[in-house]
């Protein structure tokens, strides 16, 4: 061999680095941004940042291919043929804006419930939910209602946050981690980076899935549930732990309510109720005195054994009806054990690990705090035990009170917010009462009168008409689906096809790709969007929509709203928001444009949210006009310095005040996003020491919110074992109080709404179900796709770009299917024939496929041919908005009955093997016509040739 | 025919923990990324946006299920790139010189301007980690990110490869294993890191720490031990009597 040749191993990397936030999925992870010639050439991770800490994933990574992707919309859009067939013709922006204009005005001015405006996968929430309280609508929410409401709800409602927005586990010193269902996405790099450590450290990971994939594939311990019954093999490990007294009694006695004294009295109305002061003050029993006394009392000894009697009323402590629910042998793992697919040995020995690691590994760190009483505490004491979950529990017609199980199950190990368990993040804990309840009341040319979600305390806080009827198109907030924090989006076209509870004029979309596999019943609701009545009018009569990328709802718009890529715009990762903090800090954070949206030889495109700004002003929305009728806002960088939700507090809490000297709060900087960009793109406050753990009962903690700006006073609380606004509910639909739900709605609304965690069987599910469609089927979202988006990305879809179905060898064995051969797959509401593969590691009464692959021809840029067009398929197909008719002459929602949460892993299915395999998955859709014109053939250094 | 070095002064590698890897192909798109930019031609990607797109990958993850004696399946996300073998067939099969292996770190390294894209190499390579770009007709292969260790350009802290800066679960581990003192070494000895099928004699550097045993692999009858944990609390009084005594413990 002759010399090596010479190497420059030193060349030049970048001409600038430029420091924003992702947006390939819904983590926000910070990004280096690497510049050459002006243009965009490589994103890695952001060190500094405190989501990602420099590690970025595939979608991240792959960034650069949705910044030039081929699918991008280059202007404003018409529909000049029908509905669905995706013909347009370009518009200027000034067109587009006075179209808009000229369709919302008069709805505004008339009837503003007319307009239905429902946001996606929007990162701006607290900016649409004030543009659409200012239009006056009481029609808006964005797509918690189809993702994981229930475990945000269930969370809430319980301790004041759930998982990952809301808080974490202790990474650092938990030393048994469980997680339950599929949670590949929510949240991506952070879990990632978490199981890093635990596995750096030793420390033990259960994994509890109907599918060993990712994270299960690393788990110590998989326990391959079956799909739906994850509440049971809760409350049975419930069931262990309390039988043998493995519960942290000091704990429950001194942060939650389990002694509050709840009346027990067959005959009160008040029954189920707890006992309060004049004030409306809870009580509990002190042992004692053997007397009541307000549960915050400081120096009392709360019972949890003994109840008492005063004014003629039995009450008892709520831990003594969990006590008596749980023992019950029918939460024994024997019970339990078939159902579940788990043995009972194997539901015992987990009991038994979490009972050890809980109380006999226990972890105290010398440093003293105060809590709200004023008691000082010598050192935090933890249960290095934690937990995490998201859509594969809730996403079920029993996903709140699972949610809301497994949450209990934390508190009784006195794991939450101590060290090694489970820990908010600013601006959580926040319970239920320090939210807004919603608002629905609508007048002509009049703001909404206050925000559209929240959480209700009562049926006295339902979206009802007078009347009693919903006021929100998507029949949020009534007593179908009482605490639907979140909306529910995807019952938002069939509603308002049907005209149920009344007829809107426009429906206004972001980022939702509703007509394909954001919906259930994919084809209806293409269906309900080209409708015509009998004068040949649409049945919806205006659809505008906002995208950046040719998606598949772009065809079902009549004007489109153009948007940038997330490297082409300003956004801000807010607190009032969706926030992005740590256990140990507050954070938040912008994107701004690292380039500027160039569309060569088209009118090009917009930041939604400065259209949005702009529609406002056009419209005369009161905040975004001056007094003079003037744009308030020059953009939506503008409005993110500028606007003040309360005095002080605006949209981003770093560098307040003129000269940026004040965090949290303060006067509006102008420089704001400049000093944002030197930073990094981020801005972080740590908590001080003493406030790391028991936030909600921390004194420290406590002062330091109401300093940051997160909360106006400090607002300890305890939490809600028991939570009685749900008992209201149930009160209601047994007759009590003054409102009633309807008599069909009754027995359900009993059920559903018990204060205790519960579980029952998902509503798909009754003898003929087991006999027809024997299995479960699932989807997962996979690590290197979010969604739609990734399709049109040419290195994701090199990763991802056809889904067969996964299934047991024994089950393709009993159906005569081998590698290479396709099913029919039946639900009781569809077929859908697709390619079948096979997976041992899944428990084998469930198949499932990645989830959002599929294409419909024409969209995403993407060749007819595509693989994703051929070979990718969505079960949304088989998935119906509403169970099919039980014979009680009413149609019952597909959907968890406390939140209306889409209850998409019920589905059940039969397989049987296609003779002859189809040429393509089935069933098919005529192509749309694309917007945006082929795709370059081959591609190079992000550039074509 | 190409020779290789008869002795390399360091021997940089990759140690991939099989325990932690969760597949979720960060490694594959940030090599991608960096190596469009940099190292010789872009990595290309034919029909990109058609019925089979098919780009050029210098790293790949592969999934694979394992049916235990005990116990239910397993399944084992497997990372692949170059290995950077000691005894590199990919060189010595190499005809003109292109391919060749560092005298001063040990990277295999194909020069571009010398490779004709015969592809001897890749049918040489028993891990099937080389791959010939359509676009360039020339083989594209893992570098280390030899344009990255080095780099005076990168802070020090960036001076590793693209795929084990961006490892969102720290699984993947960059370093000299021919010097027994190095961290990537200790690990190995640690965890029994081992050579992906040695019995091909390749020698390779990267080294593979293999999944550690599952729990659940073990019966269930390990309860045994646990099971004073979950005895039944005392009578008298059954459990609120318990409960009434704990209380007054407090």
């Amino acid at each position: 061999m002759g010399q090596q040749p010479r190497l420059d191993t030193s060349p030049p990397v970048t001409d600038e680095i430029r420091r924003t936030s992702c947006y390939m999925c819904a983590c926000r992870c910070g990004i280096n941004v690497h510049m050459k010639d002006g243009a965009v050439r490589y994103i890695e991770g952001n060190r500094d940042h405190p989501v990602n800490r420099g590690v970025l994933c595939a979608k991240g990574s792959a960034g650069i291919m949705q910044h030039l992707s081929p699918a991008r919309l280059r202007a404003p859009l018409r529909r000049v043929g029908p509905r669905g067939s995706g013909q347009f013709e370009e518009i200027s922006w000034d067109e587009a804006l006075k179209t808009a204009t000229d369709w919302l005005k008069p709805i505004r001015e008339t009837a503003p419930e007319k307009l239905a405006f429902f946001t996606g996968r929007d990162q701006s929430q607290s900016f649409t939910s004030w543009w659409a309280q200012s239009f006056g609508t009481p029609n808006y929410a964005a797509h918690g209602g189809f993702c994981s409401v229930n475990m945000a709800a269930a969370g809430i409602y319980t301790m004041g946050g759930a998982f990952w927005e809301f808080g974490q586990p202790d990474w650092e010193r938990t030393k048994l981690f469980m997680l339950f269902g599929v949670a590949e996405d929510h949240d991506s790099n952070p879990i990632k980076m978490g199981l890093g450590r635990l596995k750096a450290r030793g420390a033990k990971i259960i994994g509890v899935n109907p599918v060993r994939s990712v994270y299960n594939a690393v788990a110590d311990e998989w326990v391959g549930i079956t799909p739906g019954t994850d509440g049971l093999f809760i409350l049975a490990l419930v069931h262990e732990l309390m039988r043998a007294g493995r519960i942290d009694l000091d704990y429950l006695i001194r942060y939650t309510n389990a002694p509050f004294l709840v009346n027990c009295d067959p005959g009160s109305e008040d029954r189920g109720l707890f006992l309060r002061d004049d004030e409306g003050r809870p009580l509990v029993r002190d042992r004692a005195t053997g007397r009541a006394v307000l549960w915050d009392t400081p120096g009392i000894r709360p019972d949890l054994a003994n109840g008492l009697e005063t004014g003629g009323m039995a009450y008892r402590p709520v831990f003594q009806l969990m006590a008596e629910r749980y023992l019950d042998p029918a939460h024994a793992p024997d019970a339990v054990a078939a159902r579940c697919g788990v043995p009972a040995a194997r539901i015992r020995r987990i009991a038994a690990e979490l009972a050890r690691v809980a109380f006999e590994e226990e972890i105290v760190i010398e440093r003293p705090w105060t809590d709200w009483k004023g008691e000082r505490h010598a050192v935090m004491r933890g249960r290095p035990v934690s937990f995490h979950a998201m859509r594969g529990i809730s996403a079920h017609s029993n996903g709140f009170q699972t949610c809301r199980a497994l949450h209990m199950l934390q508190i009784l190990l006195g794991s939450v917010e101590t060290p090694g368990g489970f820990r908010f993040k600013p601006p959580y804990p926040k319970p239920p009462e320090a939210h807004p309840r919603p608002h629905c009341r609508t007048r002509p040319g009049t703001p909404l009168d206050g925000p559209h979600l929240g959480y209700p305390m009562s049926p006295d806080d339902l979206a009802l008409t007078p009347e009693g009827a919903p006021a929100r198109i998507d029949k949020a907030f009534t007593w179908e689906n009482p605490l639907s924090a979140h909306g529910l989006m995807h019952m938002v076209i069939s509603n308002a096809h049907a005209g149920d509870p009344y007829r809107i004029d426009t429906l206004f979309l972001y980022m939702a790709n509703m007509a394909w596999n954001s919906s259930m019943n994919t084809a209806q609701v293409m269906r309900m969007l080209t409708d015509t009545d009998e004068t040949g009018d649409y049945v919806i009569p205006r659809i505008i929509y906002s995208d950046a990328y040719a998606s598949e709802m772009v065809a079902y718009a009549d004007l489109i709203l153009p948007d940038t890529t997330y490297l082409e715009r300003h956004d801000c990762i807010s607190l009032l928001d969706r926030p992005i903090c740590e256990a140990e800090a507050a954070a938040d954070a912008i994107r701004w444009p690292v380039v500027e949206p160039e569309r060569p030889g088209h009118a090009g495109v917009r930041g939604f949210q400065s259209v949005l700004l702009d529609l406002g002003a056009r419209l005369g929305l009161p905040g975004m006009v001056t007094e003079d009728g003037a744009p308030a806002f020059a953009d939506y960088a503008d409005y993110m310095v500028h606007h003040e939700r309360r005095p002080g507090v605006g949209p981003l809490a770093g560098w307040r005040g003129a000269e940026g000297e004040s965090h949290g709060r303060g006067a509006p900087n102008p420089r704001q996003i400049e000093r944002y960009i030197e930073n990094g793109g981020f801005w972080l406050a740590h908590i001080p020491e003493e406030a790391h753990y028991f936030k909600p009962w921390n004194r420290a903690y406590q002062d330091w919110a109401v300093k940051t700006g997160l909360v106006d006073k400090p607002a300890p609380y305890v939490f809600n074992l028991y939570v009685e606004p749900m008992r209201r509910f149930q009160r209601a639909a047994e007759g009590l109080g003054r409102h009633r739900p309807p008599e069909h709605l009754r027995d359900r609304i009993a059920q559903a709404m018990d204060p205790l965690p519960i579980w029952y069987p998902p509503f798909s599910e009754d003898a003929a179900t087991d006999a027809d469609y024997p299995l479960h089927a699932l989807t997962q979202r996979p690590m290197a796709m979010y969604h739609s988006w990734g399709s049109q990305n040419a290195w994701l879809r090199q990763i991802h770009g056809r889904n067969p179905l996964y299934m047991h060898g024994r089950l393709m064995a009993e159906h005569g299917l081998e590698e290479g051969d396709w099913a029919e797959v039946t639900s009781p509401h569809g077929t859908i024939t697709v390619p079948v593969a096979r997976m041992d590691a899944l428990n084998p009464h469930t198949v499932w496929t990645w989830n959002a692959i599929g294409k419909r021809k024409g969209a995403w840029a993407l060749s007819e041919d595509a693989p994703e067009a051929r070979e990718g398929f969505l079960l949304n197909h088989l998935i119906h908005e509403l169970l099919p008719p039980k014979g009680d002459g009413l149609r019952w929602a597909n959907s968890d009955p406390v939140t209306g949460q889409a209850a998409w892993y019920d589905l059940r299915v039969r397989i049987a093997r296609a003779d002859p395999p189809p040429e393509e998955c089935r069933p098919v859709f005529p192509p749309v016509a694309s917007p945006v014109g082929p795709a370059p053939r081959n591609v190079r250094r992000g550039g074509t040739e | 025919m190409t020779s290789l070095p008869e002795k390399t002064e360091r021997a940089l590698g990759l140690v991939i923990d099989l325990d932690t890897c969760v597949g979720c192909h960060a490694c594959v798109v940030a090599c991608k990324g960096w190596n469009t930019e940099q190292y010789g031609a872009p990595l290309s990607d034919m029909d990109a946006y058609g019925a089979a797109p098919e780009g050029s990958f210098l790293n790949r993850i592969h999934t694979f299920e394992v049916t235990p004696d005990a116990g239910p399946v397993a399944v084992v996300h497997f990372p692949k790139s170059c290995l950077h073998c000691t005894d590199a067939p990919c060189v010595t099969v190499c005809p003109t010189g292109a391919s060749y292996k560092r005298v001063e770190d040990g990277i295999v390294l194909v020069n571009e301007s010398d490779c004709i894209g015969c592809g001897l190499c890749a049918w040489a390579c028993p891990y099937g980690a080389r791959e010939m770009d359509a676009a360039e007709g020339v083989m594209k292969k893992c570098t280390l990110c030899v344009d990255r260790i080095y780099n005076d350009n990168l802070p020090e802290e960036d001076r590793v490869p693209a795929c084990v800066r961006t490892c969102p679960a720290g699984a993947r581990h960059f370093g000299d294993l021919a010097d027994p003192e190095s961290a990537v070494s200790q690990l190995v000895a640690a965890r029994d890191g081992m050579d992906l099928m040695p019995e091909q004699g390749t020698a390779p550097v990267n080294k593979y720490l293999p999944p550690r045993p599952k729990a659940d692999q073990a019966p269930d009858g390990e309860i045994d031990v646990l099971a004073p944990l979950l005895e039944p609390v005392a009578e008298p009084g059954g459990f609120l009597g318990w409960l009434d005594r704990a209380l007054g413990r407090l």
